[in-house]
């Protein structure tokens, strides 16, 4: 019988052995360091707030592997040799596989900080990030500040969990305007402000320079490059973006970028080897996309379109419309296509904001031909659905518009504002 | 592991540590109106009860209204669940034990030593004690003295109305959680407690009725002496005994249909109002595994089966033999009730066959033996005694078993351990009619917005009925689940607004897919197709 293994536990490893299980009756094993059983890596936060348990954040009940027969196996591994088709682990042991993935997801990124590797510093991505924060910052009292540096979304996910347990925060950001890489200038200032109604110091176009240490090697201080300032704190929280962990795989015959260099049909140099989910990096950007997307969907993605390859439907990563969310502290935030930060050549934006400054939305829409190009919501919850099929039919942004209302997923009897919108739109339009 | 469960084991870690002082104000307010229950529940006695009941209830709602202002109005709107599984009264810790034996402990008193609370214990059968003092209250709405039923119910609605604020501040930023807790504490204020009240002003005789409470979940209301109760009363007693048939076969079916058994459930019902709103705090500590729901579907029909069965035999027993006496034989009755339960079975059987898959056998060996009951019993019958001593033990075992210990000493006494719905999840009969026709004759789902599901699990973690819903959303399936009570708590939580409950076509309601939305649309329709 055929063995396939999988390197990490993750959505993008767990939804390939998923397909694989009901396409073939192949033999599995999902190989991880970092837990016994998969767990949702984006529910992290929810554990330390008190939501949740650490539990509830598995997807699967334990029962769900064996019955499925995933052989599970906890080891960190260490190399791969290629030629012998043999994992290496740290411990010595060693495991023969037929068909290798490589699904080992993101590590958080450190710029050469001074004092990045001190005793509370620490990035928020994996299970013992979550243990090592409970460890330095489990109230106010032992974590007095914490320092956040850098501004993405895991950054702002931070900012929530330390304030759950009132911990103040600073949070560093080098842009100008939260995330204003991502989101147009209207929705990211109404994020800045935001943030700030949480109470939390919020340090726009801020950059660390240097992390301080005490007489224990524990976090002392930072230091701002801008100013010189010096803010006392006990954790610093770095959380300026992820790159692909695949350190491990440098030394192998397979061929690494930033990430595992694969092509559409996510196969690697060496023929039965692939890499599928935030590690993997296509040779050529598909469509808008970037060429590295660590996003959950996309990692479930490849999934479920490795599972046909190797089970002998060979297909290509064919990704439909683009499609993300999250949440800023109590504001939702949806996108379907693309909106992009700064409107591109022969694009237009329409953006309309409530009064309330906690919800908004941008339309992007082609300036000639008037064709609908995405949509970023806030506040207002829209329906995938819809967007799909509007973005395929390529629909005018006059029809989206007029037609808001058929979208909308809010929950029952929740204002409208599809009305508002529609006459800011119109408005607009009159004074262009 | 998380090592918070042994944070909130420990008597050394109040939760009152992260708590403000107008907080601490807010509950010394309210452990003050306990207290005043307390010593008059070890017999103080009040000079002015009046005055002393007012003052107790009004600070136990005081202090819940405050404690809740600076709970949720210090903050911004949204989602307020920080600490829920570290605290230990909402974490099954040692505070979350003591309230449980406590409720446990008033619920075994209230329904089995009654006499404990003072009921009839002073001079000529006057109350004493916790009783005596709602005497006032009860003079002053029908004018005369309480029972332990009219304490239960006045502290019942004072829960309901306390905490449902509570619960409308904590989702102060979402319409839907709002009007829905208005509804049931309309309905526990108006239709459970001060319109049974002035009924009996208005006609003494007729059996205490709570309108919105339907058959079987208020199994008594066919019972021998409540029957001969609204018929005795002329024309208003049988058109109350009318609207109780008409509400379970003909009101039900319909709005069921239309909006799912959440009409009921989560806008009228009392056990589920008071679930809703004091039992908002323990609502995710239902268990979600999957043994748990298959217990679930066991016990719940039993209950339905029990509930049916012992009706039936009840109405059966005080009908005649003789059509001289009143159209509704015994035989008549009998050959309706099977009738009625063939139309049902063969009707599902035929049009829901597929939809219900595997359970399909069981519904069939569930819908056999009743009928073979009913059969055995009728013929049986015909040796009176033996069926009248069968019909009201059963009654009997059924009021102590199901509506006392069942109902209340474990589904709302074990609220901080088994969460707040485990009644209305594992034993209630009318919750176990509304599922089966939500699973298979509603418009009624929650939809899952295409492949946005993250698998956060704060959905299922939130969900009061025990239900996985990430289990559905995380494959991009719409949750059609006959438990689900459409409380919509897990389309609020949801991070990133997945989730929405709505009344739709039938078609494409229930939509299994394995590829969900956003990828390739050549391997959907590959892989989904099937
Ligand atoms: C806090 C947080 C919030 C997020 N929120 C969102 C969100 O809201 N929406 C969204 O789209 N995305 C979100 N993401 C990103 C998303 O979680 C990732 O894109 C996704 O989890 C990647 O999945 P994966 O399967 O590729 O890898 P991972 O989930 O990273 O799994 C890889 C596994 O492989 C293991 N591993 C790595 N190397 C080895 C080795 N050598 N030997 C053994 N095991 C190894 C790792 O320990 C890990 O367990 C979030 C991420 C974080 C950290
Ligand atoms: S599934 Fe959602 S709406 Fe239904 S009972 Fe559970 S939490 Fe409430
Ligand atoms: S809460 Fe929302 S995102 Fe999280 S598992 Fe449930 S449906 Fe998915």
């Amino acid at each position: 019988m055929e063995h396939i293994v999988i390197i990490g536990n993750g959505i993008s490893g767990v939804t390939l052995a998923r397909h694989i299980r009901k396409l073939s009756d192949k033999k599995i094993t999902i190989v991880s360091a970092e837990t016994d059983y998969f767990f949702s890596r984006t529910a992290l936060m929810y554990v330390y707030m008190g939501h949740m348990k650490f539990e509830h954040t598995q997807p699967y009940e334990n029962w769900f592997w064996e019955k499925n027969r995933i052989n599970l196996k906890k080891g960190y591994v260490e190399n791969i040799h290629t030629n012998s088709k043999t994992l290496q682990f740290a411990d010595g042991d060693t495991l023969q596989y037929d068909k290798l993935v490589i699904a080992t997801g993101s590590k958080p990124n450190k710029f050469g900080w001074p004092g990045q590797d001190l005793e509370g510093v620490m990035g928020m991505y994996h299970k013992q990030d979550l243990d090592n924060l409970e460890k330095h910052a489990p109230n106010k009292d032992v974590c007095k500040r914490a320092v956040i540096v850098g501004g993405g979304l895991i950054g702002i996910e931070l900012a929530e969990m330390l304030n759950s347990r009132s911990i103040p925060v600073t949070f560093l950001v080098r842009e100008s305007s939260f995330w204003n890489g991502v989101l147009p200038e209207g929705e990211s200032a109404m994020i800045n402000r935001h943030i700030k109604n949480h109470h939390i110091d919020l340090r726009l176009s801020t950059n660390l320079k240097e992390i301080k240490s005490d007489e224990n090697g524990k976090v002392k201080s930072v230091i701002i490059e801008e100013t010189g300032e010096e803010l006392e704190c006990n954790v610093v929280g770095l959380t300026a973006g992820v790159s692909p962990n695949i350190d491990f795989i440098k030394d192998s015959a397979i061929e690494t970028g930033r990430g595992v260099k694969v092509n559409r049909f996510l196969e690697t140099n060496i023929a039965d080897v692939y890499a599928i989910g935030d590690c993997a990096e296509q040779h050529e950007a598909i469509g808008n996309r970037r060429p590295i997307e660590a996003v959950w969907y996309t990692g479930r993605m490849m999934g479920e379109t490795l599972a046909q390859t190797i089970c002998g439907n060979r297909i290509e990563y064919k990704p439909g419309h683009w499609f993300n969310s999250a949440k800023f502290m109590d504001i939702e935030y949806q996108t379907y296509g693309w909106v992009f930060a700064k409107s591109r050549e022969n694009e237009a934006h329409f953006h309309w904001k409530h009064q309330d400054d906690t919800k908004c939305i941008t339309v992007a829409y082609h300036k000639d031909s008037n064709e609908f190009l995405g949509i970023n919501t806030f506040g207002i919850r829209m329906r995938h659905e819809i967007f799909d099929k509007w973005l395929t039919e390529k629909r005018d942004v006059d029809y989206v518009m007029n037609h808001l209302s058929d979208a909308n997923f809010d929950p029952e009897f929740y204002s409208k504002f599809e009305n508002d919108i529609l006459s800011a739109y119109n408005n607009q339009l009159q004074t262009a | 592991m998380s090592n918070k469960l042994n944070h909130s084991m420990s008597l050394a870690k109040p939760d009152a540590l992260n708590i403000t002082t107008k907080q601490k104000i807010a509950l010394i307010l309210g452990v003050v109106g306990l207290f005043i229950l307390a010593l008059a529940l070890f017999n103080t006695n009040f000079p002015n009860k009046g005055l002393f009941l007012t003052l107790s209830l009004g600070l136990i709602v005081l202090g819940t209204i405050v404690y809740s202002r600076e709970a949720y109005l210090t903050k911004l709107e949204g989602i307020k669940n920080d600490g829920q599984w570290f605290k230990s009264i909402s974490s099954r810790g040692i505070w979350g034990w003591i309230l449980g034996v406590i409720l446990t402990g008033f619920y075994i008193v209230l329904y089995f030593y009654p006499k404990y609370l003072g009921l009839g214990q002073g001079a000529d059968g006057a109350n004493t004690g916790l009783i005596s003092l709602f005497d006032p209250l009860s003079q002053l709405l029908s004018g005369r003295n309480a029972s332990q039923w009219f304490v239960y119910g006045t502290l019942y609605t004072i829960a309901i109305l306390a905490f449902g604020y509570k619960f409308i501040l904590k989702y102060r930023h979402n319409r839907y959680q709002q009007i829905r807790t208005v509804s049931v504490m309309f309905f526990q204020l108006g239709f459970a407690f001060l319109i049974p009240e002035f009924m009996y002003v208005m006609n003494n005789d007729l059996p205490y009725y709570d309108l919105k409470s339907i058959w079987p979940l208020n199994y008594y209301i066919f019972d021998e002496w409540s029957v001969n109760g609204f018929l005795s009363n002329g024309n208003i007693g049988l058109a109350l005994i009318l609207f109780g048939i008409i509400s379970i076969f003909v009101i039900t079916p319909i709005l069921t249909y239309k909006f799912g058994k959440r009409w009921y459930c989560s806008w009228v019902c009392g056990c589920g109002g008071l679930a809703e709103t004091a039992g908002d705090s323990f609502r995710h500590l239902s268990s979600k595994k999957m043994y748990a729901w298959k217990l679930e579907r066991w016990l719940i029909h039993l209950v339905l089966v029990f509930s049916v069965v012992m009706t039936t035999a009840m109405v059966y027993t005080y009908l005649g033999y003789d059509k001289n006496d009143f159209w509704l034989t015994r035989s008549v009755f009998i050959s309706l009730v099977i009738g009625f339960l063939t139309i049902i079975f063969v009707g599902v059987m035929y049009f829901k066959r597929q939809e219900l898959g595997k359970d399909a056998k069981y519904g069939a060996i569930g819908f056999f033996s009743v009928i073979a009951l009913l059969l055995i019993m009728h013929f049986t019958g015909t040796t009176d005694n033996v069926f009248y001593v069968k019909a009201s033990s059963l009654r009997s075992a059924y009021g102590i078993y199901i509506g006392s210990i069942f109902s209340g000493v474990i589904g709302t006494g074990f609220y901080p351990i088994l969460g707040s719905r485990s009644w209305c999840r594992f034993g209630c009969p009318m919750a176990a009619i509304l599922g089966f026709q939500q699973r298979l004759f509603s418009k009624f789902r929650i939809t899952t917005n295409g492949g946005q599901c993250i698998s956060c699990g704060n959905c299922s973690n939130s969900c009061e009925m025990g239900i996985d819903v990430r289990h559905y959303a995380q494959k991009g399936e719409n949750i059609v689940r006959s438990s689900c009570v459409g409380c919509g708590i897990c389309s609020a939580v949801c991070p990133r607004g997945v989730l929405k409950l709505e009344n739709d076509s039938m078609k494409g309601r229930i939509n299994p897919t394995e590829v969900l939305l956003g990828n390739d649309v050549d391997l959907m329709e590959l892989v989904n197709q099937k």
